[in-house]
């Protein structure tokens, strides 16, 4: 048995991790409410963008075959927009997404289609980078707000970072017929105790087949065509990228808290063992010096 | 009497979903009203006000910071960069931002960088819109006894 010394010394340390990750799940929990506060203020925006998205992407008429976004081409190169955490500690989280990201790629490789990856988070790029396909870009520090140059500036005046920059570099690469399908793949907040890892296709843009195609033919475009589907195209593909790094930050924080919650919970349950150890082997100490007395006592008679 | 479905969305809400008769918007080359049945339509608004018609109520504005708009036979989507109905305008603020972007653009020409004017620009133009907005929608409830914030915007407007 170990002596008593010992295990309050074990105690103690437990009790100190314990106070780290409450303190942890504290800070965890606040940064979570606003998060999830963000990711789920603008989905609606993300959502009904989309949609609109896939609405133009049905049109098949002349300015639509001149769009570069739109162009439907074979296959061939896969670009994939890995979004993790900067830091660990948040239970499944990281090793989840890089899991699936990992079977996607694995998939397309399958199919004979070259993969390059574009990394947001440092959690994602150093597993990518011993075992994934190349990288072509990474990003990482990001912080808790980014925002879009498309956003009100009421939005970006607390702004962290900006997405422009990454959707530049996809759209650049996929005009330029680097790749000619890209992806992103992001941890999508479900709930606070449950995220799951999604792979959505970005670009070229999914048509609704839902759509009749005669309803598109006499679209009309004010200014005119080409401007219109420009910005429209460039920045809700950016909101779409913003909504997905919103969903994968409202994940990571909801992860963490829920993984330091479990971490103190485990800590306080072992601390209960450990001090009912503690004060068995005080007993015993005690039951052997008594002992150790009656028998010298006895002794002596 | 047949209707069109409008959502306008904000960046971070969603500022009005319903049915309504009609709806002005603020193009990029001029106002663009929709109907029921209207054509399929792709437009990148300005900013400016939006108008919103009901059969038996009081047309509603609503100031948007731009963005885009999407016109279906039977629903019209405005994506916008802010919106905000005329109630909701604090006067007091667009005001405060006016001023401070006028004091800005009439500054000394050595501090100044492009991108900053380019924003105090187009911050200028959002509170004026939102100042003209509030005052018609004021205007409109007190059509009937007192004209004078009606005309007072519209010489600001001049």
């Amino acid at each position: 048995m170990a002596t008593t010394r010992e295990i309050k010394r074990r105690i103690r340390s437990v009790k100190n991790i314990a106070q780290v990750t409450k303190a942890m799940e504290a800070v965890s929990a606040s940064k979570m409410r606003r998060a999830q506060a963000q990711a789920q203020a603008t989905r609606p925006y993300a959502n009904k963008a989309m949609e609109v998205l896939s609405f133009l992407a049905r049109i098949r008429n002349s300015y639509a075959a001149d769009q570069p976004l739109l162009q439907q081409r074979d296959v061939k190169r896969v670009a994939l927009l890995l979004i993790t955490a900067d830091r660990g500690l948040a239970g499944g989280l990281n090793s989840h997404m890089i899991t699936a990201a990992a079977r996607w790629i694995k998939g397309w490789e399958k199919e004979g289609k070259d993969v390059e990856l574009v990394t947001i988070g440092k959690k994602g790029r150093d597993w990518m980078r011993k075992y994934g396909p190349p990288i072509r870009a990474e990003f990482v520090s990001l912080g808790d707000r980014p925002a879009s140059g498309y956003l009100a500036a009421s939005h970006r005046r607390k702004a962290t970072a900006e997405v422009g920059p990454i959707a530049r570099v996809l759209m650049d690469d996929f005009i330029s017929e680097r790749y000619d399908a890209v992806y992103v793949g992001f941890m999508k907040f479900i709930n606070t105790v449950n995220q799951e890892p999604t792979v959505m296709q970005l670009l070229p843009i999914v048509p609704d087949e839902s759509v009749p195609p005669d309803m598109a033919i006499d679209y009309i475009f004010e200014p005119d065509a080409e401007t219109v589907l420009e910005q429209v195209l460039q920045s809700l593909l950016e909101i779409e990228i913003l909504q997905a790094l919103y969903e994968a930050i409202a994940s990571e924080h909801s992860a963490r808290m829920v993984a330091m919650r479990n971490a103190t919970e485990a800590a306080d349950e072992l601390i209960g063992d450990l001090t009912l150890t503690y004060n068995k082997a005080r007993q015993h100490a005690i039951t052997m010096s008594l002992l150790d007395i009656a028998g010298a006592v006895a002794a002596l008679e | 009497m047949s209707t069109i479905h409008l959502s306008l969305i904000a960046q971070d809400r969603i500022v009005y979903d319903d049915d309504v008769k009609m709806v002005i918007l603020p193009g990029a080359s001029g106002a663009i009203g929709v109907l029921a049945k209207h054509a399929p339509l792709m437009a990148v608004l300005q900013p400016g006000e939006i108008l919103v018609r009901n059969d038996g109520e009081e047309d509603r504005y609503f100031s948007v910071g731009g963005g885009f708009a999407e016109v279906r036979p039977d629903e019209v989507v405005v994506l916008a960069r802010s919106a905000e109905s005329a109630e909701e305008i604090d006067i007091a603020r667009a005001e405060e931002a006016m001023r401070r972007a006028q004091e800005y653009l009439g500054g000394p020409e050595k501090d100044r960088d492009m991108e900053r004017r380019l924003a105090m620009e187009s911050a200028l133009r959002r509170s004026l819109t939102r100042m003209k907005v509030a005052r018609k929608r004021a205007a409109v409830r007190s059509r009937s006894a007192d004209h004078t914030p009606y005309r007072q915007a519209q010489q600001e407007e001049e």
